[in-house]
């Protein structure tokens, strides 16, 4: 039951941050990011040395965690703030459609860019290998790492709400997702407040790339698409732009996952993500707006 | 091609109102379909007069691509509402005309789970085409149902949710799609007259649905959707016709290309494929049946020359070529390039005809 439980949130903490990466950009400036998958995939990579060979050669990858993990942290963000300022900046006025396929575009880019350095083989990497280790909780035995997981998660979400509420630049932030145009007019600067989403957001795909990349012990350049729908299902079913909405809704889904793959038959369960869309499709329909619908994105006749 | 700016058929139907002629604006749009068929037409009288057969098969992907750009334009063009979702009604349309015209011998040990009357039967590949279509069509009016009724971005995401739904189905479902494997012993056709055809349908049918009195609504809906319910449109009931003809045309147009290839696996028919359509669609303008087909050719005509730039070309004794990887980047960055230039596409909203003499 335990077990469950802790499966259950770490699974959920991935797809939260991951929602919560998606959302922040989505309301700052209504971009549904599809190119924030392959930035966690980046983050990945980017403790290999680039080389093809099926071995990874390890890069970054050894340095003592407390230099590993702002090295990790910083790379998604300043990736994900050179494809706002090289790309997304010139899209600021484009409509939604344009703004989605310009990402999904560029996600490509990203992605083939990786496969040219580094092949499209999947390649074993063991990251902080001391956390696997099985630790004793409450008779349960859980994997260090899932209890590292849930703990480091809570304590971003903690460090970002706070961040949120109580600094000048989280108010601006929040402000700007309400009402972009009247944040400005109030002296909101624009550049800034897209700028620190991006970079957040870029962070926290570091944040996934780093717990994943431990979880499964692979680098492979498909490995930020999985966790990237789910993250964009969580972002739509908590509400588009609403931050809560996302983090709930991560949760939810990866609840859903697990709860399934425990209850569901034994032949039905490798069909079990189509149940989870299934569900998803449904919560959709009894709430189009979402669990917890933000302000400011009910367009006005 | 003379491409002069006109204005969506809408304008026309506000014009017919007052004195409504037969048939009139049927007659003053038929040229868009026309000159589209035609482009095909000619790139295949080209293709076939040279003979290469590797060209041969070039083309083959062109207007197997065009079947599907219309087919999403059918949905996204006319409705406003991006779809995702829609590679997976290919799929589905390419496993039905695996189902339906594999050898009887082969089917029952490769896919033993199909039930019995499916496994005896063995249809030439137009009819299984056609049925393949009629299938994606009936399983887009069950998931449109469902999913019309929400609006917007929800729409899009829970359309990729079906997509997802599909590909998790199909890749799991081993004694009835073979699972991830691929299904092979889908006859091969080479001859390019048959996917033309389908080319040249499907526009007509994108034509035919976007001038009809669904196709106007819904049109009239995506521009201004409160003024077009507080007329009498019902939204969801509009885009669902569009949902289900557009699913259709995908189911053909994946059965083509099942028969193009001759094996199906669920990972054909996913994210990369969904990227493609997509990216030709919005490249050559969303709201434009002819910014689709040109979308098509011009990507595709892109892609080829990148691919042979990668394969290596000679210059002098050394031969130049691209690390793999290169051209995917390179149509990236185009396209983003194109969308920043033109953020609703070459075409925009505007549609290829022939420069008419009485405007007013």
């Amino acid at each position: 039951m335990l077990q469950i439980l802790f499966d259950a949130l770490s699974l959920g903490s991935l797809y939260a941050l991951g929602a919560l990466g998606i959302a922040l950009i989505f309301g700052v400036m209504r971009l549904v990011n599809f190119a924030h998958g392959d930035v966690i995939a980046f983050c990945v990579f980017a403790l290999l040395w680039p080389s093809t060979d099926a071995m990874a050669i390890v890069f970054a990858g050894q340095l003592p965690w407390y230099l590993l993990v702002p090295f990790v942290l910083l790379c998604g963000a300043g990736l994900s703030v050179l494809c706002e300022i090289v790309v997304f900046r010139r899209f600021r006025k484009a409509n939604p459609a344009t703004m989605m396929i310009t990402s999904f575009a560029l996600g490509f880019v990203i992605r083939y860019f990786l496969l040219m350095l580094y092949s499209s083989r999947p390649k074993s990497i063991s990251l902080l290998p001391t956390l696997s280790q099985p630790v004793e909780i409450f008779g349960a035995r859980l994997p260090l790492l899932q209890l590292i997981t849930i703990i480091a998660t809570m304590a971003i979400l903690i460090g970002l709400t706070l961040f949120l509420r109580q600094t000048r630049f989280g108010l601006e932030m929040r402000a700007a997702a309400e009402n972009f145009s009247m944040a400005r007019m109030l002296g909101v600067r624009a550049n800034r407040v897209i700028m620190g989403a991006f970079a957040l957001s870029g962070a926290l795909a570091g944040a996934i790339a780093l717990i994943f990349g431990s979880q499964t012990g692979t680098a492979d350049i498909q490995m930020g698409a999985s966790i990237m729908l789910m993250a964009f299902i969580a972002t739509v079913i908590g509400g588009l732009g609403s931050l809560g909405g996302a983090v709930l809704a991560g949760f939810l889904l990866g609840a859903a996952s697990v709860v399934m793959q425990v209850m569901l038959p034994v032949d039905a369960r490798p069909f079990r993500d189509a149940f989870v869309y299934g569900a998803v499709i449904l919560v959709l329909l009894f709430r189009p707006q979402g669990l917890i619908a933000a302000r400011g994105t009910k367009e006005r006749v | 091609m003379s491409a002069v700016v006109s204005e969506t058929p809408l304008a026309g139907v506000v014009k017919a109102a007052k004195k409504p002629a037969r048939f009139s604006l049927a007659r003053r749009t038929i040229i868009t379909p026309i000159l589209l068929s035609l482009l095909l037409i000619a790139i295949t009288l080209i293709t076939v007069m040279t003979g290469s057969r590797p060209f041969n098969q070039t083309v083959i992907d062109v207007l197997v691509r065009v079947i599907f750009v219309v087919g999403l334009y059918i949905f996204i063009g006319n409705s406003g509402v991006l779809s995702f979702g829609h590679v997976g009604f290919a799929c589905l349309g390419a496993y039905a005309t695996a189902w339906l015209t594999i050898n009887p011998i082969m089917k029952s040990s490769a896919l033993p789970g199909l039930p019995e009357w499916l496994l005896q039967t063995r249809l030439p590949y137009w009819e299984a085409a056609v049925l393949a279509a009629l299938f994606a069509g009936v399983a887009a009016l069950i998931f449109g149902r469902v999913l019309m009724r929400l609006s917007g971005i929800a729409a899009s995401i829970a359309t990729f949710a079906v997509l997802a739904m599909i590909n998790t189905i199909y890749s799991n479902w081993d004694s009835v799609t073979g699972g991830t494997s691929s299904v092979v012993g889908i006859p091969i056709i080479r001859t390019i007259w048959p996917y033309l055809i389908g080319a040249v349908v499907a526009i007509f049918i994108a034509w035919a649905h976007a001038i009809s009195r669904s196709g106007l609504a819904l049109r009239a809906a995506r521009d201004e959707p409160i003024a077009a319910s507080a007329s009498g449109v019902d939204i969801p009931k509009e885009r669902l016709v569009a949902f289900v003809v557009s699913g259709a045309v995908m189911g053909l147009g994946g059965a083509l290309m099942a028969h193009s290839i001759g094996v199906v696996t669920p990972d054909t028919f996913y994210l990369s494929l969904t990227f493609t359509t997509l990216s030709m669609l919005v490249v050559g303008g969303m709201g434009s049946l002819s910014g689709g087909v040109i979308g098509v050719v011009l990507l595709s005509a892109l892609i080829q020359a990148l691919r042979w730039l990668e394969a290596g070309v000679p210059i002098g004794e050394s031969t130049f070529a691209m690390p793999k990887g290169l051209q995917e980047i390179a149509l990236g960055i185009i396209m983003i390039v194109i969308l920043a230039l033109r953020p609703s596409g070459l075409m925009g909203n505007r549609e290829v005809t022939l420069p008419r003499r009485n405007r007013g």
